[in-house]
């Protein structure tokens, strides 16, 4: 019986219990990850971190955010109100529903009833995701444009076109997943991976390009060029306080974990456990398979959290030629190569054509790659003796010299 | 001196109009991106600063000891038999830049000698809340009255509260200290109270 059909056996009572789980998964999760990423961006920067409130400082989020919920709610003078309330509802919803197709454990009980932890398995899951998360930008733009103020009517274009141009990107990584999984569906696309290795290796390059698309996607370190503290103050948020502020932070980070889950589902076998250790799937009526999953969705949530406390701010133009010169064209061609292996599958054709064409491949990237170096290393030769300027230079790294007179 | 346009040959557009690319200049080789493996160095840093011991000194409950000569609250120096060494001479109020000190003088009568000689500092009142812990006012302290301690824990929640008065920037009594007023000791000048013959209070320095 696949997913599908075992979900839609639910009774109501089921499906309500179910999305009330899930709700309540989300908001906790997103409190231990908030104190999570305080205390381990603490550890990487050699402080500690919140420890006051509560073990550990565990329950630091928590107090801070009765303390938001009762602060002083602001509505700027110049801002148009309705919209200006509505921005973060919708942001915020549209980031608990991405999570209702994510498949968080394999088949389980719950009150007597054989079901899987997942509200509803759509056969275009993934594209519903994907829209979802768009709608969920929507928050962010009219939070920009509702303040009536230019900050935030800066960060809210500037992440308008952000996410446009790393949703392509993302999309197209995914390209390659449905080609290979033969489905869109997210149950499907886990248990295709269940019975052969991980996307994550199999489809490498779809891999990398969906986990720098998806940091680019949620806004955050080093593509957080929509709220950058340094350059427009906070950003979308700038005029925003008490709890609508507390509702674009709780959409932050449940869209983080809702990437991350995503990206679990996808490329590192969801909820199944490491290769090697299935026998763990039937542990405690099957609900350790929701160990596993939360293991993976904390592992890219460490990328994260490393990626923040390691890499600067991009600037805006380095970004957006990333985006458009690197990542999409580099998705495009990788998906004209698995869809040609795949219709190379499926005609029939020998072992021998698709490993021939695999190899030519591999063959060509290592030939283009070559040429550029060599081409490097034709404009890196050091220039003849008699050109060297008659003034001393101060010695720069790679540079042999820098003419200033304007003579040939 | 020629002028920097002159030299150069500077090719103009068919147009006839100078633009900002007619200025002359050479391309410079830009050093370009990093390898991957020295780009990923960075990575490393972070990640192996997560085992090392971290930095952080958990503050009301563990203090950090100042250095030695740390600029902290102010302190009225005593002599030894318990008399006040500022003579409100009122210096430390001028040099203060930041007119944080206000001084009254007071003259010492036979029944309300506070320190030796002739003059008291009646009112000594230094202004936290202004004071920049420059120092000024210890260098200009003819009797050494004024130093500076090492506390620095001068935040209140009123301004009034940090207008230190007199008593409390008093040093405390030591042992063989007695409380002004109460008259010098017996046979010595305010020279001898200078040049620290004075070693403790005679026993009739307390009679009343």
């Amino acid at each position: 019986m696949t997913t599908a059909e075992l979900l839609a056996q639910d009774p109501v009572w089921l499906i309500a219990v179910k999305a009330l789980i899930v709700f309540i998964i989300c908001v906790i999760a997103t409190l231990l990850a908030v104190w999570t990423e305080r205390r381990v961006l603490a550890k990487m920067q050699l402080r500690t971190g919140p420890n006051r409130v509560g073990k550990f400082g565990l329950l630091q989020s928590l107090a801070d955010g009765v303390k938001l919920a009762l602060k002083e709610d602001i509505i700027p003078a110049a801002a148009d109100k309705i919209v200006f309330i509505l921005a973060p509802i919708i942001a915020t919803s549209m980031c608990f529903m991405a999570f209702a197709v994510i498949p968080m454990t394999g088949e389980v009980s719950i009150f007597g009833q054989q079901t899987a932890l997942q509200l509803t398995d759509l056969p275009v899951g993934v594209l519903y995701i994907l829209a979802v998360t768009s709608i969920g930008v929507y928050g962010v733009v009219l939070a920009g444009w509702s303040s009536g103020s230019t900050y935030p009517l800066l960060g809210g274009l500037r992440s308008s076109a952000q996410v446009v141009s790393y949703e392509i990107a993302m999309g197209l990584s995914l390209v390659a997943v449905f080609i290979y999984a033969g489905s869109m569906s997210t149950s499907d696309i886990v248990g295709s991976q269940h019975d052969n290795i991980w996307n994550a290796i199999v489809l490498f390059p779809s891999f990398v390009i969906y986990v720098i698309s998806m940091v680019g996607e949620t806004n955050r370190a080093p593509f957080d060029l929509a709220e950058a503290e340094g350059e427009l103050v906070g950003g979308f948020h700038t005029e925003y306080s008490s709890l609508k502020f507390a509702l674009f932070f709780l959409a932050e980070y449940v869209n983080i974990i809702a990437v991350s889950a995503l990206a679990t589902t996808l490329f590192l076998g969801g909820y199944h456990a490491l290769p090697g250790l299935g026998f763990t799937e039937s542990w405690l009526g099957g609900w350790f398979t929701l160990v596993w999953f939360f293991a993976k969705v904390i592992f890219f949530f460490f990328i994260f959290m490393w990626l923040r406390a390691t890499l600067p701010r991009l600037r805006y133009d380095q970004f957006m030629k990333f985006g458009w010169k690197v990542l999409i064209p580099v998705s495009l061609i990788w998906i004209l190569i698995v869809a040609t292996l795949r219709v190379l599958q499926q005609e029939g054709a020998s072992r021998v054509a698709i490993i021939s064409f695999a190899a030519g491949i591999v063959i060509l990237v290592m030939a283009a790659s070559s040429l550029m170096e060599r081409n490097k290393q034709k404009v890196r030769a050091p220039k003849a003796e008699g050109e060297a300027p008659d003034f001393p230079i101060p010695s720069l790294p790679q540079v042999q010299s820098i003419n200033v007179s304007g003579e040939k | 001196m020629t002028d920097f346009n002159e030299n150069s040959k500077v090719e103009k557009k068919s147009s006839g109009q100078a633009d900002i690319n007619s200025v002359p200049f050479t391309e410079v080789e830009q050093p370009g991106p990093a390898p991957l493996a020295s780009q990923a160095k960075g990575f490393w840093v972070t990640f192996s600063s997560m085992f090392k011991k971290n930095q952080t000194v958990q503050y009301p409950d563990v203090k950090a000891p100042t250095q030695p000569r740390f600029h902290g609250r102010h302190q009225l120096n005593r002599h030894p038999d318990g008399l006040e060494k500022c003579i409100g001479c009122e210096l430390c109020a001028w040099a203060c830049p930041a007119d944080a000190i206000y001084v009254e003088g007071g003259n010492n009568t036979p029944g309300n000698q506070m320190s030796p000689g002739e003059r008291h500092g009646a009112v000594y009142q230094i202004n936290y809340l202004r004071c920049i812990f420059c120092g000024l006012c210890v260098e200009a302290c003819p009797t050494r009255a004024l130093t500076m301690t090492n506390e620095y824990e001068l935040a209140d929640d009123k301004r009034e509260k940090l207008i230190f008065e007199k008593e409390d920037l008093l040093a405390p009594l030591r042992q063989g200290m007695l409380a002004p007023p109460h008259p010098m000791y017996p046979g010595m000048t305010d020279t001898n109270y200078y040049n620290g013959d004075v070693k403790e209070a005679h026993p009739s320095q307390g009679a009343k």
